[in-house]
């Protein structure tokens, strides 16, 4: 097989001088386009400016003093917010999906297509719609009546009821081979130790899916944070980004500086574990 | 569902022969499967959580459209009333049309963006991975960071980013956010400079999936690059089409924080969507009956065009 039948188009194919330079051209371009934003965002987070409006695309006077006034301004607080939501967050989404995966994928009982078309019916219920009532509910929870608006806790326990996690880890799981699960239950195992040290062993690629895309759904979430959170204190970064803003001191330096630090994390964690993401992407997207 | 039934029975009685009789077999898995409770227990943490911040929301979302909500005071059943009020009021009509062409003008753009992305950057060489990894940033940035990224790059005056670029070519000073005429335009273009990699990367692994053969087949008859991309390649992407279009189009109708942060509506107005205003009267007017219908009405067409995309897909594959 050539390489020209390689792709759709068979770039890669293309080797006369004036194809390599169209190539060479387009690809700049749409670097410039979708990647260039970035740079320059990246570039005046480290670059003193004293013109409020612009953006910098060259270095002219390097410094980091756009990240001292940030912290300054509780941009430290933001973050350490933003990570406590996250990291509880998702330990909290992948816990409840992995239990209620096993029970959905290993076991029959009475009601379960039931329990499952509910579940996935919520993937269908986007989180926007139903934001008001959220937060009427998070002043009171039913039964309880515990209030978590202005806590960090009201962002954090509504991310446990995630549908697309639940449906990954169902998906994976009904894969695990049944010959294993029944060699340890005829040597005495119980569920949960089946659980614990056969079937959840076995799902590390579903995890990493969940996990990576948990993790950047969870960080770029801004609908329920403004709704939670009451003042300042409980704040993420991207919230926060707003209020620096309004500032008319802040530089676009500063808001830049704070707007790596709120972007960092999502793109590390997608740098890393790209091969998760992409296959997460490409499943989630494709089932439909 | 009966043929459902039928299977794991037809299953169970293959096995027995290589393993123990049938009938106590049956009896001790039934034991040592666990109580019937079992599964409950590891459901109950999803079933609580849903329970408490989907399924109540939901149904306090379609009774709170149908009263007069007021705090402290007692809710007042008023039926229809604020379905009414959404349908009739100039400022809900106005919100659908933005909302609409927000969702139209994003949908298409990133989609036909999106294909030409992947369709340039298809490709095995390290290059072209780099490309692609470069290119699909816009996705995995917040969208808050993408929004005040954009609002200075959009700054109106000749030295704003953009503006200096289309300086260059004669054009210009645009007020793009901060202008009626150009802030529908510039929100888009925002939204397709996040969706269209995103749709990138779908089309890439729905043209991962189209058989090499048939380009081979193709060029041994002769055709051209174009008519290859018009005769194998866009009939194999069918359902991706498809799909993307779901999504995007869902994305589209409940757009909410880059409008929030770009321009919360203004200039006079000229990008108030149907979320932005649904916020303003639920959490900054308190008028939480009028937004709850507005938001089961936004509901209802997500939900109809779903439904509508999945009904056409299932006859044209049957």
């Amino acid at each position: 097989m050539t390489a020209a039948n390689d792709s759709a188009l068979g770039l890669d194919a293309v080797k006369s001088p004036g194809g390599r330079i169209l190539k060479f051209v387009l690809y700049t371009l749409l670097l410039l386009v979708f990647a260039g934003p970035l740079l320059a965002l990246l570039v005046s987070a480290f670059n003193n400016v004293s013109d409020p409006t612009a953006l910098s695309v060259v270095p002219s006077s390097p410094t980091l003093d756009n990240f001292g006034i940030a912290f300054d301004l509780g941009v430290g607080m933001y973050l350490l917010n933003s990570f406590l939501v996250v990291g509880f967050g998702l330990l909290l989404q992948v816990v409840v999906s992995v239990l209620a995966g096993y029970a959905l994928a290993r076991k029959k009982f009475r009601f379960m297509t039931f329990v499952l078309v509910a579940i996935l019916a919520t993937l269908m219920l986007p989180e926007e719609i139903l934001a008001i009532p959220l937060s009427l509910i998070l002043s009171d929870l039913p039964v309880v009546h515990l209030n978590l608006i202005g806590s960090l806790a009201g962002m954090i326990v509504p991310l446990g009821a995630w549908a697309f996690s639940i449906l990954v880890m169902t998906e994976f799981m009904k894969d695990v081979p049944r010959e294993l699960e029944e060699a340890a239950r005829i040597d005495g195992a119980g569920d949960l130790r089946i659980f614990a040290q056969i079937i959840l062993p076995m799902c590390k690629p579903a995890l990493g899916v969940i996990g990576v895309f948990g993790f950047t759904m969870i960080w770029d979430q801004y609908l329920l944070p403004l709704l939670v959170s009451t003042d300042a204190s409980t704040y993420t970064l991207p919230l926060a980004l707003r209020t620096l803003r309004i500032d008319t001191n802040v530089t676009p330096g500063v808001i830049m500086a704070a707007s790596l630090l709120a972007l960092l994390p999502s793109v590390a964690a997608f740098l890393f574990f790209q091969r998760s993401f992409v296959r997460g992407l490409a499943s989630g997207a494709l089932k439909g | 569902m009966t043929v459902d039934h039928a299977k794991p029975a037809a299953v169970g009685a293959d096995r027995p022969a290589t393993e123990r009789a049938p009938a106590p077999k049956a009896r001790r898995r039934s034991d040592r499967d666990g109580k019937w409770w079992t599964p409950w227990l590891f459901l109950a943490p999803a079933l609580i959580l849903f329970v408490y911040f989907k399924f109540i929301p939901m149904i306090t979302a379609v009774t709170m459209s149908f009263q007069d909500v007021q705090p402290y005071l007692g809710n007042q059943w008023v039926g229809g009333q604020n379905y009414g009020t959404v349908l009739g009021d100039e400022a809900f009509h106005s919100a659908i049309w933005h909302t609409v062409i927000i969702a139209v003008g994003q949908t298409v753009g990133s989609m036909v963006i999106g294909l030409a992305l992947a369709l340039l950057m298809e490709g095995q060489s390290k290059r072209l991975k780099f490309l692609r990894s470069a290119a699909f940033l816009p996705v995995v940035v917040p969208i808050a960071v993408v929004a005040e990224l954009w609002r200075i790059m959009y700054h109106p005056t000749e030295d704003g980013m953009l503006n200096s670029i289309l300086g260059l070519v004669g054009l210009g000073p645009s007020g793009f956010i901060n202008d009626p005429d150009t802030s529908m335009v510039s929100v888009i273009v925002t939204g397709i400079w996040r969706g269209a990699p995103y749709d990138m990367m779908i089309f890439l692994a729905g043209l991962a999936g189209i058989d090499r053969g048939l380009y081979e087949a193709a060029t041994v008859d002769g055709a051209s690059r174009w008519r290859k991309i018009l005769h194998v390649t866009l009939p194999g992407l069918r359902s991706v089409f498809s799909i993307l279009f779901v999504l995007a189009a869902i994305r589209g109708l409940r757009v909410f924080t880059e409008v929030f942060l770009l321009t919360n509506g203004g200039p006079n107005g000229s990008t108030e969507v149907a979320m932005t205003l649904i916020y303003k009267l639920g959490l900054e007017q308190n008028r939480l009956g009028v937004g709850a219908a507005g938001a089961v009405l936004l509901f209802l067409a997500t939900l109809v065009l779903t439904l509508f995309v999945q009904v056409l897909r299932r006859r044209r594959d049957a």
